[in-house]
């Protein structure tokens, strides 16, 4: 993207007042999607987006600009920028630091088809497919939806720190939504399939199973009863989501919030945080997970960082300007939703180890409680420890039985109680997609369980 | 490299250089050919104050075009974040392939001038191109300094931000539509940590407004203090049946959910509940529900709609009956009635849908503010914010639980503080029992006002 003597000069210019630390961070994203809507392949979109952010780090304080001109002149201007907003703001200039030269780059080749390389007619079959299957499921399925996404993002890093590391992220995804129609009213059925590979996802994902799955999930919750209300126990299926742990802990082991002291989980490393059945892991390098890279966003591999083991706080998840605060090294975790943000703490594939349990022999065990097949999203206050997470399939335990279905509601805890009430933890393990949205950025994350149960959960439900 | 057709770092110009690119660009289409040609640009400072200094200031310029082609009522776009000449170029032929796969659809068109006249909303303070950035800078250092002292049981600032930012936006179509638009807009704002260890509680508290001078940081910091002290020693609160009373804030956020439910295009797709009921009783009679986008008080204030079409004010509910739903073009053309100036899109590139911009109610008869509303209630729950809107609300069902913090209400004021709780109805369920609207209405930022709504008999999860 952008040659090597340049990358240099701008970074030169960019601490020629001063600050500690520059960086370069170019992008060029081409991104292509089609959606089937009401029988009909409603909008085939094609997007572009390229440039590059520079940012200067001056002590405590960092100057950024960003710039949609890839030229060495529009890269000078904005590294002008950055560091005339970096001096201004703070301190005196610190030592300035010229880059010799940049290290051997770090990263991967590009690998598999997507925008530009797939045919457009290839996606519009994958949708009809879709949509026929989804409608074949049941006749009360009135609406169906159907999604194809892919992207092409490549990323290059260069710093003042001589470190020079590039990326090229292809991904894909899958979506159908349905809606169904009964005596009482709409339901709606969602399901997903994303990953970090090119086209070739199709080759083991059936765009027919989902479209079914998200059918199923609808025709069920027409016959649903309103979810309880107050405190059960409750059964996670595996991979129904994983987002429990997500929003229980993972946001509140970003060193951001950590080194504010905005978290829960400040000063608990190495104390008992979860029950021992607790290892969870975050790791960018997973296969072809959603939340996979080979490279972050400020050019650290990606590094399975253990964060919780058997029960024990163990480390927090850290990007390049937190852990230099801590005089310790990125874990791999500071990511950005484009070349136009500066970057932060994120979780990548973020997933419990599996146990020991028997899926079957956890709901056996179950008297009462809900067992919920698919999560929907949540959200997390980590100062307070206080998250919530939506149920989209879920059904009553009722005497260590699957009994009826429930309509979709939220359940609330608090992480640190939530993580000790985990009391079995099956072998099932599987992924899902998700996107993270953080201070206005979002990012493709994986989440991943097997099925488990936890002793209690508040359950929002308007059944009394 | 190829020229640029636009500066794209001028802060203040005309959007009239804009129109007058995209113009050039809708001269390109074929024989039989619409062609629709969105440009926009904008530009940005973002100051983030911790601990006395400046954590980050970002200051950054963008610019875009986003490109419709209809040919034989089929649809294609294409989008990209450059205005140069050889992007733009191949931006357009890659809208014009897009349409070739779409299935032919007699509605799919663009829209036409309707001769409705737009107001003209004066949402450009010119001044904000005068301020220094040392002066944001100042700001946002102020704005952290006094929410650190503005009482001793706030420990922490998690965030402190200043920012403004411009956008301009011209639109041209083959079809005759021709609109241009330009808003400034600034903002200050806060979030707090009041007490310590596993007894704390957060606040946050904002300002908005067209640009730097009608900032109000006492008032930002003044909200997120009182929010997170209140909170203090909160627990969980009982599990029970209770009428709930929400904060200005969270009505915002309750309205735009509801917005989805009045979408033309859902309510034909079938994924409204309010589907096929116009004309009937969906609510209390205290509802009359407006989307006003020519209020120049909304935040949501605009002149044209993202189509190019006048935008005007649409009643939707009245007194409990709804009248109708908001629409573009084509979910017009779909039902069978003309657009309601309703379309909107998240910049150049999305493509349009109906969509609010400036809902508000009419204040409820008795002219309550939150004070008058928590008497009048005497016993029950005030809810000061929600979490988990978008994973416990289905507009399309209407199914309704969200996370809940506030406080009880008891003999008619605030008392004791709860946290970990939900909140659920259903949607329809709310809009039949909703028993005050408040006359205490805030343009808050985002489609809706804020203003205290009541809502008897929802279903409280606690201990």
């Amino acid at each position: 993207m952008i040659e090597t003597p340049v990358l240099e000069r701008v970074l030169g210019e960019a601490l020629r007042h001063g600050g500690d630390f520059a960086e370069v961070f170019a992008e060029d994203r081409v991104n292509s999607s089609a959606v089937l809507d009401d029988g009909r392949i409603e909008e085939l979109s094609s997007g572009r987006d390229r440039g590059a952010g520079i940012r200067v780090v001056s002590g405590e304080t960092t100057g950024f600009a960003h710039t949609a001109d890839l030229s060495e002149q529009g890269l000078l201007r904005a590294a002008a920028a950055a560091s005339a907003v970096a001096r201004g703001s703070g301190p005196g200039p610190g030592t300035a630091v010229t880059p010799d030269r940049l290290g051997d780059p770090v990263g991967r080749p590009a690998s598999g088809d997507g925008p530009g390389t797939v045919a457009k007619a290839d996606t519009l079959e994958l949708l009809r497919r879709a949509d026929e299957a989804a409608r074949a499921t049941g006749g009360a399925v009135t609406q169906v939806q159907a999604g194809y996404g892919g992207s092409r993002r490549r990323v290059l890093v260069a710093n003042s720190e001589g470190v020079l590391a590039g990326d090229e992220q292809v991904r894909t995804r899958f979506s159908v939504s349905c809606v169904a129609e009964g005596d009482a009213g709409l339901q709606t059925g969602f399901e997903t399939a994303a990953r970090t590979v090119g086209f070739e996802m199709f080759e083991d994902v059936s765009v027919e199973e989902l479209a079914e799955l998200a059918a199923r999930r609808a025709l069920a919750k027409l016959s649903a009863r309103p979810a309880p209300s107050g405190e059960l126990p409750l059964v996670l299926a595996g991979g129904s989501g994983g987002i429990l742990f997500h929003e229980a802990c993972g946001h509140g082991l970003e060193a951001d919030h950590i080194v504010k002291d905005a978290s829960v989980y400040v000063g608990q490393v190495g104390r008992q945080v979860a029950s021992p059945l607790v290892t969870l892991v975050d790791d960018g390098g997973v296969g072809t997970e959603w939340g996979t890279f080979a490279v972050d966003d400020e050019g650290r591999p990606a590094q399975r960082n253990v964060l919780i083991d058997k029960g024990i706080l163990t480390d927090y998840l850290w990007d390049y300007l937190r852990a230099r605060k801590e005089g310790r090294r990125s874990s791999g975790n500071g990511r950005r939703q484009s070349y136009q943000c500066l970057p932060m703490v994120r979780m990548t594939n973020t997933f419990l180890l599996p146990g020991e349990d028997d899926a079957d022999e956890i709901i056996a065990q179950t008297p009462r409680g809900v067992y919920v097949a698919r999560l929907g999203g949540g959200q997390v206050n980590t100062t307070t420890g206080d998250f919530v997470f939506g149920t989209t399939e879920a059904y009553l335990i009722e005497d260590g039985h699957l009994t009826e279905p429930l309509r979709d509601a939220n359940l609330i805890g608090n992480g640190p109680e939530i993580l000790t009430r985990v009391d079995a933890v099956a072998g099932d393990f599987a992924m899902t997609p998700g996107t993270c949205g953080k201070d206005g950025q979002s990012v493709p994350v994986g989440c991943g369980q097997a099925t488990l149960r936890l002793t209690g959960v508040t359950i929002g439900g308007t059944a009394q | 490299m190829s020229r640029t057709l636009v500066e794209t770092s001028t802060p203040g110009s005309d959007p009239g250089e804009l129109l007058a690119l995209a113009e050039r660009v809708v001269a390109r289409s074929g024989t039989g050919e619409g062609v629709e040609v969105y440009v926009a640009r904008g530009s940005d400072t973002d100051i983030r104050a911790y601990d006395g200094e400046v954590e980050s200031l970002t200051s950054a310029s963008s610019a875009g075009i986003g490109i419709r082609v209809v040919a034989d009522s089929r649809l294609g776009f294409a989008w990209a974040g450059s205005l140069d000449e050889r992007v733009i170029a191949e931006t357009l032929e890659e809208a014009r392939d897009n349409a070739r796969f779409a299935t032919p659809d007699e509605h799919v068109q663009l829209a036409r001038p309707d001769g409705v006249p737009a107001v003209p909303v004066d949402l450009w303070d010119g001044r904000l191109a005068e301020v220094d950035t040392a002066d944001k800078v100042t700001a946002a250092l102020a704005l952290e300094r006094s929410a650190r002292g503005a009482d001793p049981r706030i420990r922490q600032v998690a965030s402190a931000d200043y920012g403004d930012g411009t956008v301009e936006v011209a639109l041209a179509s083959t079809t005759g539509i021709r609109a241009v638009s330009r808003r400034t807009s600034g903002y200050l704002s806060v979030s707090v940590i009041a007490g310590d260890g596993e007894a704390s509680q957060t606040g946050g508290g904002f300002s908005v407004g067209r640009g730097f001078h009608d900032l109000d940081a006492g008032a930002a910091v003044d909200d997120a203090v009182t929010r997170a002290v209140r909170l203090l020693g909160a627990t969980k609160g009982p599990s029970g049946r209770s009428t709930v009373v929400f904060d200005r804030r969270v009505a915002t956020t309750l309205l735009s959910v509801l917005s989805s439910a009045l979408s033309g295009e859902a309510v034909a797709k079938g994924r409204s509940f309010f589907a096929g009921r116009i004309g009937e009783t969906v609510g209390d009679p205290v509802l009359t529900l407006v989307d006003d986008p020519t209020d120049p008080r909304a935040y949501g204030a605009s002149a044209y709609d993202a189509e190019g079409l006048a935008c005007r004010r649409n009643a939707l509910i009245e007194h409990g009956v709804l009248r109708q739903f908001v629409y573009d073009t084509v979910a017009a053309s779909r039902a069978g009635v003309s657009s309601t100036g309703s379309a909107v899109r998240g910049g150049f590139s999305g493509t349009p849908g109906p969509g609010c911009r400036a809902l508000a109610l009419s204040p409820g008869p008795q002219g309550f503010d939150e004070a008058g509303i928590l008497a009048a209630v005497g016993e029950g729950l005030f809810v000061q914010s929600v979490t988990g809107i978008h994973s416990g609300v289905n507009p399309v069902s209407g199914d309704f639980s969200v996370g809940a913090e506030g406080l009880m209400i008891r003999d008619g004021v605030l008392a004791e503080p709860v946290r970990e709780i939900t909140v659920a109805s259903t949607l329809q369920r709310i809009l039949h029992d909703v028993a005050f609207v408040g006359a205490d209405v805030e343009w808050l930022p985002g489609i809706a006002a804020g203003q205290t709504l009541a809502v008897g008999e929802m279903q409280i999860s606690g201990v």
